[in-house]
This record gives structure tokens, sequence and C-alpha cells, in this order.
């Protein structure tokens, strides 16, 4: 197993959201987290990517694994295209940044600012940053939000490619990306039962 | 590391980054205290070292809610801590990217707008030295504060609070460098406690700042 989860517990603004999460992703598989809106599928990939400490439960083998995409893509406006990739790229001790660009569409758009790109355009060069991580673990909070069908494409050829390579993904998304590999998991039965943390913590 | 700080470096010279912006309030505070105090030159050589000081402060304390609330916004402060990067490294790195952006302007300035306010002589040296010294406490105090308040909307003026009380050891012993300077007096004893502050809190801050992030980033 690459990445385990165990009995994960998770609390969104002192509230518990999600309880007794349990999962494996092994080399060269996906899986995509479903469930309504609200029922906790950020908090659930913060804690397993780090950000946030769970509740109860554990996360083993996602030190230094993950590479992590959320809402928001981490570009900067006034840097160019390779420029941002190339910053990434370096952060993570890599250096080569074609794949990326050639894997979603964006040789064209190279010298063109980020703050100048279309929204699909700026997600596609968010998720073009994964794939300068080098990381085996792909962590995707709603990956295809503002993509278009061929970037969908585009984007479940490359998290294809990954997978062959060795690397596994674990996203939350309401699209068919026809990843028929993918296990789905429902997270509408490990909702958590109603209850507020006590007075003490809320003032820790 | 080293990307990080020739990026926070290349935003800051491009359109919109704030570089020279607490410069150029530093250059109107210093022209803008001789008509508050009005033609006496000799006054004005007195109060200069203090005006300079607090003129680098407030310039200082005016980008400081850029060092971390952008990347803040823009998601990028979440995949830098799941970079591997420290976080002590990250907001090391953010620190010094803000002393080169506008501390190190300052003490260049400084001599220059030491003009404007008929500074005495012997005090340039000193200025200038006690403003080298000072600045980077200022920056690694500042993004102490910007840690504390990342994520808070608006967070700008509470910084400040948070953060003048903080600067009050440094203005002291940086004026005092200044003001013994001018007049001749030996700036050992200031010039010494400056330093212990700027490397007491580069050694120690860069910890809590990155404590305070994790807890902020939640």
């Amino acid at each position: 197993m690459v990445l385990s989860v165990r009995d994960l517990a998770v609390t969104r603004g002192g509230l518990a959201i999600l309880e007794g999460v349990s999962f494996d992703l092994a080399a060269g598989e996906a899986l995509v987290l479903r469930g309504p809106n609200g029922v906790g599928k950020t908090t659930l990939l913060r804690s397993v990517a780090g950000l946030q400490p769970p509740e109860m439960g554990t996360v083993t083998g996602a030190e230094d694994q993950i590479a992590y995409a959320g809402h928001s893509d981490g570009l900067k406006a006034m840097l160019s295209v390779t420029e941002n990739l190339r910053f990434w790229a370096s952060v993570f001790g890599l250096s080569d940044i074609e794949p990326a660009l050639v894997a979603f569409d964006l040789t064209d758009l190279r010298d063109r600012m980020a703050g100048t790109l279309s929204a699909g355009q700026k997600r596609r060069l968010g998720l073009a940053r994964l794939m300068v991580t080098g990381r085996p673990i792909w962590v995707l909070d709603e990956p295809t939000v503002s993509l278009d069908v061929a970037s969908v494409a585009l984007f479940a050829e490359a998290v294809r490619t990954h997978l062959r390579g060795g690397g596994s993904a674990l996203m939350a998304t309401h699209i068919d990306l026809g990843l028929t590999e993918a296990t789905v998991v429902d997270l509408t039965p490990f909702k958590a039962a109603p209850r507020t943390r006590s007075m003490d913590e809320a003032f820790l | 590391m080293r990307a990080l700080l020739l990026r926070d470096l290349r935003l800051a010279i491009r359109a919109g980054g704030g570089f020279g912006l607490g410069l150029a309030f530093f250059l109107i505070v210093t022209v803008l205290v001789p008509f508050g105090v009005g033609p006496q030159t000799e006054l004005l050589s007195r109060i200069a070292p203090g005006i300079l000081w607090i003129g680098a402060l407030l310039a200082c304390l005016l980008s400081l809610d850029r060092i971390l609330a952008l990347d803040w916004e823009d998601g990028s402060l979440d995949l830098l801590a799941t970079a591997p990067l420290p976080m002590e490294g990250i907001v090391t790195v953010k620190a010094f990217a803000h002393w080169i952006t506008t501390g190190l302007p300052l003490v260049l300035a400084a001599p220059v707008l030491g003009v404007l306010l008929s500074l005495p002589i012997p005090a340039y040296q000193w200025v200038v030295i006690s403003l080298a010294v000072g600045t980077p406490a200022l920056s690694v105090i500042g993004t102490f504060g910007a840690a504390l308040t990342v994520g808070i909307k608006r967070g700008g003026l509470l910084m400040s609070l948070l953060v003048l009380p903080l600067y009050v050891p440094t203005l002291i012993f940086g004026a005092e460098v200044a003001r013994r300077g001018a007049e001749g007096l030996t700036v050992q004893t200031p010039l010494l406690l400056l330093a212990g502050i700027s490397f007491g809190v580069i050694a120690l801050l860069p910890f809590a700042s990155a404590a305070v992030l994790r807890i902020n980033l939640r």
C-alpha cells in the first residue's frame, strides 16, 4: 500500500463532519471520493495532505509523497506560464517542465502572463504543476472545475499516464473522467453524528 | 529556498509588486517633516535621527501585509506547505525577500534623505549603520505579525496594532545609536543591544512564525 488511511475523523470549524473513514491506495490505483456538498471531501483531502491534523485516526505513507491541488491553483498573475511552472519544479527539486506543458496543451501559452489566462487555462496550468512535482500520490480537490470537455480528456489522460508510471491518485470529483479502473468511495455513510466540541477545547 | 527567494524578488519588481512603495513613503515622510517643523534648522537636525528611524519603521510596516497575504489568497501558501520546504525556511526566506525589497533600499536612501532634515555630519554613518543592523529585525518581526493575521480579511490594521509594540525595542536602540552618533558620544552599548535584538529575532522568531502559520492554514 502506498497510502493507508485508518479510522480517520475530521472536523471543520470545530464541528465533526466525517468519522471512521478507512481506505487504502496502491501504486497505479485511483480512488474517487463522492458525496454531496459539505460532506467533508475537501477537509478529508486536506487532512490526508497534512494541511490539517486529523481529529482521530492515522494517515500513513503521506509524508513527502503527496502533490496537493486544491480549489485555488497557486498561480502568480505577474509571472508567465513557464515561470510559474519552473518555480514549482525547482521547489520540488526538478527542472524539466516540457512534458507538463505538452500534456496540458500549454505550449502555445508558455510566455503569456498567468494573470491573462482564462479560468480553464489557469486550471490547466494548476494541474500541470502536479506533473513537475515528481510526487507519486496526487491529491486532487475538484480538479475539473472550469475545464471544457477536451481539457477534461487531457486531464484524464495525464492521470492515466501517471497511474501507468506507478503513481496513484486520490480525488474528489463529480464528473465521470472515464477512468474505468478508479474505485469510487461514497463518503455519505461516514457522516459524523452531530455533536459539538467541548467548551474548553474551543478556547484552547 | 533559492527558487522561492528569486520568485519573491521577481514578483516584487513586476507591476503591482509594491517594490519602491515603502521607499516612496519614506521619501514623502521625510519631505513633510521639515514643513511641519518650520524653518528651525537646529531643531530639525536634533530630531532628524529619530524621524529617519520612525519613517523607516512606518515604511517597513506599509508592505508587511504583502509578505504572506498574497500567497494565502491565491493558494500558493497551501501548496508551499505541502512542498519539501520546511515552514521555518519559508518564513525566513519571505522575511529576507522583504528586507531586500524594503529594508535595504531604506538603508541606502537614508543618507540622501538626511540632507533634507539637515542631519548633523557625524550622524550619517551611524544612521546608516543602525538602520542596516536594525531593519532585518523589522522584517522578521513583521513576518511574524503577517503570519499571525494571515487569512483575516482586512488584517492589515490588526497586524499594525500587533507589530508596532514589538518594534519598540528596535526603535529605541536604533534611534539611540543614531542620536549618540550625532552628538559624538560612544555608541557601543546601544549598537550591541540593537545587534542583539536583530540576531535574537532572526534566530527565534521564524520558529514562532512557522508554528502560527501551520495553525492558521488549518
